[in-house]
């Protein structure tokens, strides 16, 4: 697009140019996130005979809750509201373990404060897979940056790789700093 | 000139439709893997097998999370596990399911070794977020 074409055109309409461009891209992007089958997703191999044994993901995936990214399912509904259930131990003697405490943590800056629910994460997770070596259990202890989250580290080790992906801002910026909430704090 | 027909014509310009369809294809193009779908290879194609692809999504629908990676002891790390055929058909790590009673048996190589040849390990399916440590 020329420069001359976009002083014609005016602020409102390059604007409004851009708008539809993102529409376009976004509506592209959703028909494009759909579920590949296993054949044509660039990482199984087509000549392999057993193949056609495998379950597609889409056969799976698609009768669970909807979501926008990762999987492309709401993991949670799906466990909360009984689309799936899965199995919590393998020996009858392993303990499972849940607690039920949300943790504020206060260090965002000016961005809404993060609400970690214990009660989501043991609902999959055992206490162990996160506690002591990637976070300790005292509240604040840990220093949590987002850039280390990035790198995979933190939070990252899950977000964005398996659990949904670190694009989802608010679900996990989710407390406004003029929000009376009160679960356990970090020290600020 | 409308709005409507500003915009059409701007995206007929062949230097728009080209970034347009960059936009559109380019980031979409190498990530076609199931999200968090691992590929383990320390061992694989050295041994002129298949790469081994392991489906997150298949298996969080039948198993929690802390099944492997508390009772299985699988690190949260692709990569970190050293996971040999001597140690599943021991009954470690896929073996503890992969018997034949659970699961399949070792024996259906081709279920578990799925992978084109010569696929890199690691985790995919955009787990990629593009940030600092990654740009």
């Amino acid at each position: 697009m020329s420069v001359n074409r976009i002083r014609h055109m005016g602020t409102s309409r390059v604007y409004r140019c851009l708008v539809a461009v993102v529409f376009l891209v976004m509506a592209a992007a959703a028909v494009a996130g759909e579920w590949r089958p296993l054949k044509n997703d660039s990482l199984h191999d087509p000549e392999n005979p057993a193949l056609q044994y495998l379950q597609n993901p889409g056969d799976a995936l698609g009768r669970l809750p909807g979501d926008g990214a990762g999987n492309k399912v709401d993991w949670i509904r799906a466990l909360e509201n009984g689309y799936i259930r899965p199995r919590s131990e393998l020996k009858k003697d392993t303990p499972v373990r849940t607690l039920d405490t949300d943790i504020l943590l206060n260090k965002t800056g000016s961005i809404p404060r993060v609400r970690f629910p214990h009660k989501v994460h043991t609902q999959w997770l055992d206490c162990d897979n996160c506690h002591e070596q990637i976070f300790k259990s005292k509240a604040g202890a840990t220093p949590i940056t987002m850039g280390k989250i990035l790198e995979g580290e933190y939070c990252g080790v899950c977000h964005g790789a398996v659990a949904f992906p670190l694009t989802e801002c608010n679900r996990c910026h989710s407390v406004p700093w003029d929000s009376q909430e009160t679960p356990v704090a970090e020290k600020r | 000139m409308s709005f409507h027909a500003s915009w059409i014509i701007a995206l007929t310009r062949p230097a728009n439709v080209t970034l347009l369809l960059f936009i559109l294809i380019v980031p979409g193009a190498p990530c076609r893997a199931e999200y968090a779908d691992v590929v383990l290879n320390k061992h694989s194609d050295s041994e002129g097998v298949r790469p081994v692809i392991f489906p997150h999504w298949f298996h969080r629908i039948r198993y929690q999370c802390r099944v492997c990676h508390a009772e299985l002891g699988f690190v949260m790390r692709a990569g970190a596990n050293d996971v040999t055929m001597q140690e599943i058909t021991e009954g470690k790590f896929c073996g503890a399911c992969h018997n034949g009673e659970i699961a399949w048996p070792v024996e259906h190589c081709d279920l578990c070794h799925s992978a084109r040849p010569g696929t890199a390990a690691g985790i995919r399916g955009g787990h990629q977020t593009l940030g600092p440590g990654n740009w």
